[in-house]
C-alpha cells in the first residue's frame, strides 16, 4: 500500500511541472554592468530608437535585442536587407514560455553569413493576444518553424499562408503542449486519448488544401494507412532494407 | 507537356587534389541536349500518398503529391508520426537526465547529439570543459560523422537501386558500432556525455581500436566511388536532379552538406568554431550546382576529411581528466562514494537534486552530420530547464523538399528524399 502511494505521489509530481526557480518571479538573466558592443544593435538604436527596448548578454557572448512585437517585421527585415548587417540565414525560430501568466516569448535566433555574426530577437506576446507578423517572405525557413510554434504554443502567425498544425495530428483538440499550462500527460484522459486516436477518420489525416484539391479532382483522399490492394507489395522493390534510416 | 530527361556527360571526372582526395567537386553544365523519354500521359492529375509506412521515406515521412502523369504538380510533406514531444519531457528532466532523450533523436549520430546538448549547457553553466575531454567530444563527433554519411551512401544507393554500396558501408558501420559499444557500453543510445565531461574515460585499447577501423576504412571510401561516381547510372539519377541555388538553399535555412552542395561554404566548424577546431587542419568541400550528385561528392569528402581530423585529434589526445574538477556538476568517484560518508552525500545530492544552473540561457550549435546542430536551453536557476529546443537540421532541410522536386518526376521523388539525409526521429522528436 505504502509502495503504491508513493508511486502515485511520484506521477503527481509528474503533473506540477518543473520545479518552481529560487529566482522568483523576474526570470530575465540580469543585465551585465558594461555590455560588449554589437555592431548591429548599435545600428538598430540608432535606425530605430526606442524601438531596441532591452539588450542583453548572455552565456558570455549571446546578444538578445528586445524589440516590440508589433514592428517585428520590419526590424528584421531591415537586419535582414541592410547590405551592412545581412542577416541572411534564419537559424532558429522558436518560442519560450516561462509560465506564471508571464508572456511568452518568440525568439529568432539570426546568423549573417556574410559578417559571421549571431543575433538573438526576442518579441514578447501577452497570453491574452498571442498574434505577431510572419517573417515567411523573408526566411523561408520560418515556414515549418512558425508552424511549430503556432502548434507547440499557440502563437498565430498573421500573413503565414499555411498555419496549420504540424507534429500534433490535425484534429488535435487538447491545446498546445508545449504551453507551462498543460499538463505533460495531455489534457484528456488516456481512455479518450485512445478513443480519439482510433476514430480519427480517413480526411482528418489531410490538410484542408488537400481536401479541395481531391475535390476539385474528383477523387476521393486514399487512406495513407490502408495496407490493403494499394499496398501490394511496395517491400519488394526494396527488399525492405532502404527503411534503416 | 513533355518530360524533360537529361543527357549526362558519363566521362566529366571529378577534380583530384594531390593525394587523391577530393577538394571541389566541379561540375561541368550539361552540354548535351535534353530529349524527351516519352510523352506525358494526357495531363490527368491524381492525389497519391508515398508514406507514412514506406522503406524509402526512411522512416515515417509522408508525402502527398499531385502529380500530372509522372511529374510532380505538388508535393504536401506531413510529419510528426514519431512525435515524443522530448522538448516537453526535458522539462521535467534534471540537467543530466536530458542526455539519454538527445541520441534518440538522432540515432544515426547520437554522439554528436550528447555532445551538443552537453556543449549547450556547459556554455550556459559556464562550465570549461578538459583538454582531454574535448579532444575526446571531437573524437566523437568526427567518428559519428562518418557513421551517419555511410547510413546515408547506403541507403541513398539502394533506393536508387544499388544494392552492393549498402553491404560495404553497413560493414564499416558495424565496426563504428563496436567502437560506440565499447566506449559507452550501447551501440545506438550511447548516452554518453555527462555536464563537465563525460560518462566515463576511452577505455584501454580503444584508441589502437579506432586507428585500426580509420586504416581500413579510406580503401573502403575509394572502392565505393569507383561504384557510384562514374556510374552511369547514378550519373543520370542524381545530376540536375532537386537542384537548389545558393541563394535558395540560405533562405530554405539549409544547412549542412546539402548547403554546401549548393555552393554556400558554411560550416559551423569553419564559421563559429568550437573545441579548438580552428586548429585541425581540415578542408570543407563545397559543391557548384546544388543537386543529388554533389550532395553525393560532399558527404564523401567529409567522410575522407572527417578521417583527418581524426587522426590529428587521436594525435593530441592529451593525457589528464576526462571531467572537470568540479564537485557542483561532477559525481565523485565511485569507490569514495562508497567509501567516504561525504563523498557519498555529495553523491547522493548530485543525483537527487540534480545540477543547478544559474539563470538565463544559451543557444549553441554544432555542425552534426546533417547540418547545424541548435541547442537552446533556457534556465530559471533551477534543476530542470524552463525550456530545452532543438533546432534539428533534418527539419528544416526536409522543410524545402517540395521547392526541390515540384516539376520533376515522381521516381526522383525518392531520389531527393533520400539525398537530404533526413532522420525522422529528429524532425518529429
Amino acid at each position: 500500500m505504502s509502495e503504491s502511494d508513493s508511486f502515485r505521489k511520484g506521477l503527481e509530481g509528474l503533473d506540477q511541472g518543473p520545479r518552481p526557480s529560487d529566482a522568483g518571479d523576474d526570470a530575465t538573466p540580469p543585465q551585465a554592468g558594461a555590455l560588449p558592443p554589437h555592431p548591429s544593435v548599435d545600428a538598430l538604436r540608432q535606425r530605430f530608437g526606442d524601438a531596441v527596448l532591452r539588450h542583453e548578454v548572455v552565456a558570455g557572448d549571446e546578444h538578445i535585442v528586445y524589440v516590440p512585437a508589433a514592428r517585428n517585421l520590419e526590424i528584421l527585415g531591415w537586419l535582414k536587407d541592410e547590405p551592412a548587417h545581412r542577416y541572411d540565414f534564419l537559424q532558429d525560430l522558436t518560442a519560450v514560455d516561462y509560465g506564471g501568466g508571464r508572456e511568452i516569448q518568440v525568439v529568432y535566433q539570426l546568423w549573417s553569413i556574410p559578417n559571421r555574426l549571431n543575433l538573438r530577437v526576442k518579441c514578447e506576446l501577452p497570453l491574452q493576444a498571442l498574434e505577431i507578423d510572419s517573417v515567411f517572405h523573408l526566411w523561408r525557413a520560418s515556414d515549418w518553424l512558425e508552424r511549430e510554434v503556432y502548434d507547440m504554443f499557440g502563437v498565430v502567425f498573421r500573413g503565414h499562408p499555411d498555419l496549420r498544425r504540424i507534429l500534433m495530428p490535425y484534429n488535435y483538440a487538447e491545446g498546445h503542449p508545449l504551453r507551462k499550462d498543460f499538463p505533460l500527460r495531455g489534457r484528456f484522459s488516456r481512455a479518450e486519448q485512445t478513443r480519439r486516436a482510433l476514430a480519427m477518420k480517413t480526411e482528418d489525416h489531410y490538410s484542408p488544401m488537400e481536401l479541395e484539391i481531391a475535390h476539385v479532382l474528383g477523387q476521393s483522399v486514399p487512406d495513407p494507412f490502408d495496407q490493403g490492394e494499394a499496398g501490394g507489395s511496395p517491400q519488394g522493390q526494396f527488399g525492405g532494407m532502404g527503411g534503416a534510416g | 507537356m513533355a518530360l524533360r530527361r537529361l543527357i549526362y556527360n558519363v566521362t566529366r571526372n571529378p577534380e583530384m587534389a594531390p593525394g587523391g582526395s577530393l577538394v571541389h567537386a566541379p561540375i561541368v553544365p550539361h552540354e548535351g541536349e535534353a530529349y524527351e523519354v516519352h510523352e506525358d500521359i494526357a495531363g490527368e492529375h491524381m492525389l497519391i500518398n508515398i508514406g507514412p509506412q514506406h522503406p524509402a521515406t526512411h522512416g515515417v515521412l509522408r508525402l502527398v503529391l499531385e502529380l500530372d502523369g509522372e511529374t510532380v504538380v505538388r508535393c504536401i510533406p506531413h510529419i510528426g508520426y514519431l512525435h515524443s514531444s522530448f522538448e516537453k519531457l526535458g522539462e521535467y528532466r534534471d540537467w543530466n537526465q536530458i542526455v539519454p532523450l538527445t541520441d534518440r533523436m538522432d540515432y544515426l549520430a547520437p554522439l554528436i547529439y550528447n555532445c551538443a546538448y552537453a556543449m549547450a549547457v556547459e556554455k550556459l553553466m559556464g562550465i570549461t570543459v578538459t583538454e582531454r575531454c574535448k579532444v575526446v567530444r571531437v573524437i566523437c563527433m568526427e567518428l559519428d560523422r562518418i557513421f551517419s554519411h555511410l547510413l546515408w551512401l547506403g541507403t541513398t544507393a539502394i533506393d536508387l537501386g544499388a544494392f552492393t554500396v549498402f553491404l560495404y558501408t553497413f560493414q564499416q558501420r558495424e565496426k563504428i558500432y563496436d567502437l560506440h559499444e565499447r566506449f559507452t557500453g550501447a551501440r545506438i543510445t550511447t548516452s554518453s556525455t555527462r555536464i563537465g565531461g563525460m560518462m566515463a574515460d576511452l577505455p584501454a585499447g580503444w584508441i589502437a581500436q579506432l586507428n585500426e577501423f580509420l586504416d581500413n576504412f579510406l580503401p573502403v571510401v575509394d572502392e565505393v566511388e569507383t561504384l557510384l561516381t562514374n556510374n552511369a547510372i547514378w550519373v543520370g539519377r542524381t545530376q540536375g536532379v532537386g537542384s537548389i541555388s545558393g541563394e535558395d538553399a540560405v533562405n530554405w535555412g539549409l544547412s549542412g552538406p546539402n548547403l554546401r552542395a549548393s555552393g554556400v561554404s558554411y560550416d559551423v566548424r569553419k564559421d563559429r568554431p568550437y573545441y579548438d577546431y580552428e586548429t585541425y587542419d581540415f578542408d570543407v568541400p563545397v559543391g557548384e550546382h546544388g543537386d543529388i550528385y554533389d550532395r553525393y561528392l560532399c558527404r564523401m569528402e567529409e567522410m575522407r576529411q572527417s578521417v583527418r581530423i581524426l587522426r590529428q585529434a587521436i594525435d593530441r589526445l592529451p593525457s589528464g581528466s576526462i571531467n572537470v574538477d568540479d564537485p557542483r556538476v561532477i559525481l565523485p568517484p565511485k569507490t569514495a562514494a562508497m567509501n567516504d560518508m561525504e563523498s557519498m552525500i555529495h553523491h547522493f545530492k548530485v543525483v537527487m537534486e540534480g545540477v543547478r544552473a544559474p539563470v538565463g540561457e544559451s543557444w549553441f550549435s554544432v555542425e552534426s552530420s546533417k547540418g547545424e546542430l541548435g541547442m537552446y536551453v533556457v534556465s530559471d536557476g533551477g534543476a530542470k530547464p524552463v525550456r530545452w529546443r532543438v533546432r534539428g537540421p533534418s527539419f528544416i532541410n526536409i522543410a524545402a523538399i517540395p521547392h526541390m522536386i515540384e516539376g520533376a518526376l515522381l521516381s526522383d521523388v525518392i531520389a531527393v528524399n533520400a539525398s537530404l539525409d533526413i532522420v525522422l526521429g529528429e524532425i518529429d522528436r
